[in-house]
């Protein structure tokens, strides 16, 4: 983080109102978050304002915004100075952004700075005709175009210092610019080497709707498996259960399983009879049998045993 | 390769028109109401059939992230937030998506907010995108005249999109911080719990997706989940877009299947290594958050999630940044710290404090002024800085610094040597003052 600071006294204008026409956008803008929200908009519209006044944000501004979404002051402030895209001074009126980040600086980023401080000096420096000034920023997001630079809205990729240092003349001569790729390559593309998205059959229409085709097949394949099983279900009923096994009717009937069913995990019978003798095998036989008798949702087992 | 017809994103380059006539010829928008006549719960387990893992860096599987909406509103309105806010250095695939194909953003976002029954839907754009976002703007348009989303649609799913914009912070592209940001606060990343899926944007439940993801989402579901599943390696399916930077002899964006080696997404779409294979030094594979990876291991590794993580570095976002031998190594991982440095928020402590002193003592190594034991030092704090923090930029901060001490510490330690014995070559250089910005 950094600490960004408001613009001396001396330059910051008395006072900031929207345009009629921007107030107008910037009602449309708080329409787009619901009831109650309209704080949302703080960012459009502070982006708005620095459009207005020329391409940084004043203090008045500022108060302004606040005023009209009903934020406290300090709140506007605070995301002034936190999104560096606010410049917080006068900038030049081709404000360059030159991305230095490691993938721009490994392929010449370094280069074009160098160009930067020999056409416009310093950085944060306006130039004296007020045309020019440029920033190091952070990645921009175009780095298979790198290096490269914003100016304005546009971004200017594949730059060498040549063609940088002649942008910056045209720019500041007023001539028109090109905005893109500057070495001959349309947008993202291996430069003179595209070897895919070449099949002429993805562009003229001729896939669209050849997917459905599979949702058919698939509902033709269902109903003639449900078919098919409702006959073979016809044919060979399904034997009936088997009767549970000792081992299989025990575990039905552990301590676990009749706590889920919401029973005391020890019936009242058995608890009683296992305290009123020694353990004996005629004892165990019996209790096992109380607890049966006091479920019999345990079914066919129990009426076995019985 | 991957063949032309298994790509999604069929006007990657631009070269044709991002319309929406044109885009559906492509297949956008293409039966998009029969999919959605299928229901949620497929919609759903179709994405999680297809083993999409989310494209935004970390890889967790977005069938699953949309599950985690709840199925019935308790009177909250249920929102879609869509994070285009892209900035991790190396990383621009979103981008070519927003300006070149946007109606399979569009309609993506139609098919998530079904899914999570929502109503609206904000895609949140990072502010340098100007061009992008207007393009994107023009798109959501031309969505509206065809009646293709809004209040009253042709998919019976009433429907809104919005775009938003930040104004250039790294940390915006974290989901909370996102959030906060759309709200219209500083970016500052919030504790989780409660997640976003509970209590989100405005309090109410929201999924927040990447561009990648989202877009992906009715190819996927026209084409089937075994389709997308049958492409890549297990458990790291289908098709990625990768973004290949740095010195390789025609960087570009390209979508590959997942998996594919490293060397052949060079050999293929790069045109090679800037002077041959033995040049190469290093790659940082996922964008600047991850640890590099030095060249014998990485030149026939597989270019997926579960094999850059057994190399102890990441997918991340699949941003190959590639360095050949003429790199400065340590100065190029001090840029990134500087990077970590500028866009750390300042909330926690750790990241506030620990990404400047990364960066200071790192400018210092590149140029060999410092000892040898400065070396753990750093590591050791990188240790301190790591899991100590509300988001992962604090992390993310201290990874690269970590993988160049991991394959590197040879050549800190080389001018450290150099600088020791020659001092006077290097000029006396007075202590650089360091202003608490």
């Amino acid at each position: 983080m950094s600490v960004r600071r408001l613009a001396a006294q001396e330059v910051q204008p008395a006072s900031f109102a929207f345009t009629p026409e921007n107030a107008e956008w910037a009602g449309r803008q708080i329409a787009k978050y619901p009831e109650g929200r309209q704080a949302s908009a703080v960012i459009p519209l502070l982006w708005k304002a620095q459009e207005q006044s020329g391409g940084w944000v004043p203090e008045a501004a500022i108060r302004h915004i606040a005023g009209m979404l009903g934020m406290p002051y300090i709140r506007v402030l605070e995301v002034a100075t936190f999104y560096t895209m606010f410049a917080l001074e006068p900038v030049g009126e081709h404000f360059v952004q030159l991305c230095g980040t490691t993938p721009c600086m490994l392929r010449g980023a370094e280069a074009l700075k160098k160009v930067c401080h020999d056409v416009i000096g310093p950085q944060k420096t306006v130039t004296a005709d007020g045309k020019l000034s440029w920033l190091e920023v952070e990645c921009l997001g175009a780095c298979c175009n790198a290096p490269m630079v914003q100016i304005g809205y546009d971004y200017y990729e594949d730059l060498t210092p040549e063609s940088f240092a002649a942008l910056l003349e045209d720019l500041r001569a007023g001539r028109p610019v090109k905005p893109g790729p500057q070495n001959g390559r349309h947008a993202s593309e291996p430069k003179d080497a595209v070897k895919t998205l070449t099949d002429p059959a993805l562009f003229d229409g001729s896939m669209v709707g050849a997917w459905k085709k599979r949702f058919a097949e698939e509902d033709a394949k269902a109903k003639a498996e449900a078919a098919g099983q409702a006959v073979a279900a016809a044919a060979n009923p399904e034997p009936a259960k088997p009767e549970p096994t000792r081992a299989e009717q025990q575990k039905s009937d552990s301590p676990v399983a009749r706590t889920a069913r919401g029973k005391a995990p020890v019936s009242a019978e058995a608890r009683e009879a296992s305290g009123n003798s020694a353990s004996s095998e005629a004892t165990t036989k019996r209790r096992a049998k109380t607890a049966a008798t006091v479920e019999p949702t345990d079914g066919s087992g129990t009426k076995r045993k019985r | 390769m991957l063949a032309d017809r298994d790509r999604i994103f069929t006007n990657l380059y631009g070269l044709h028109s991002p319309g929406l006539k044109a885009a559906q010829m492509r297949g956008a928008w293409d039966g998009t109401k029969f999919l959605l006549e299928k229901g949620r719960d497929w919609v759903i387990n179709e994405m999680k059939a297809s083993g999409l893992r989310g494209r935004g860096g970390a890889g967790f599987p977005t069938g699953l992230k949309w599950s985690f909406m709840p199925k019935q509103s308790d009177g909250r309105p249920h929102y879609l937030v869509v994070n285009a806010d892209e900035s991790e250095p190396g990383t621009c695939k979103d981008r070519e998506i927003m300006r070149h194909d946007p109606h399979l953003l569009i309609e993506g976002c139609l098919i998530a907010s079904f899914a999570m029954g929502a109503h609206a839907c904000y895609i949140y754009i990072r502010g340098e995108y100007v061009r992008e976002r207007e393009a994107l703007q023009r798109a959501i348009d031309e969505a509206y005249d065809a009646r293709l989303v809004g209040k009253d649609n042709v998919h019976g799913w009433p429907f809104d999109i919005y775009v938003h914009h930040g104004a250039g912070a790294y940390i915006c592209g974290e989901e909370t911080a996102l959030l906060e940001s759309l709200e219209g606060k500083k970016g500052m990343p919030r504790l989780k719990p409660p997640f976003p899926a509970n209590m989100g944007l405005y309090g109410c439940p929201t999924t927040v997706n990447n561009v990648e993801s989202i877009a992906v989402a009715g190819t996927i579901l026209r084409r089937g989940a075994a389709w997308f599943a049958g492409i890549g390696r297990p458990n790291n399916v289908g098709t990625k877009l990768f973004c290949v930077s740095g010195h390789v002899n025609t960087p570009c964006n390209v979508e590959e299947e997942m998996g594919i080696t490293f060397r052949e997404l060079i050999d293929r779409h790069c045109g090679g290594i800037r002077g041959g294979w033995d040049n190469l030094l290093c790659v940082i594979p996922g964008g600047s958050s991850v640890p590099l990876v030095p060249a014998h291991e990485i030149a026939d590794a597989y270019m997926d999630f579960d094999t850059l993580r057994g190399l102890k570095s990441g997918l991340g976002t699949a941003a190959v940044i590639v360095m050949d031998k003429s790199t400065d190594i340590v100065r190029a991982i001090a840029r990134l710290s500087y990077f970590y440095k500028h866009e750390s928020c300042g909330q926690c402590t750790p990241c506030r404090e620990g990404t400047g002193w990364m960066w200071r003592v790192l400018t210092r190594m590149a140029e060999g002024r410092a000892q040898k034991r400065e070396i753990d030092m750093l590591l050791d704090v990188t240790y301190q800085v790591e899991g100590h923090t509300i988001c992962a930029l604090g992390d993310a901060a201290a990874w690269p610094v970590q993988g160049l001490i991991r394959h590197f510490r040879h050549e800190i330690e080389k001018r450290i040597d150099e600088y020791a014995a020659n001092p006077a070559d290097a000029g006396v250089r007075d202590p650089e003052m360091m202003a608490a910005e």
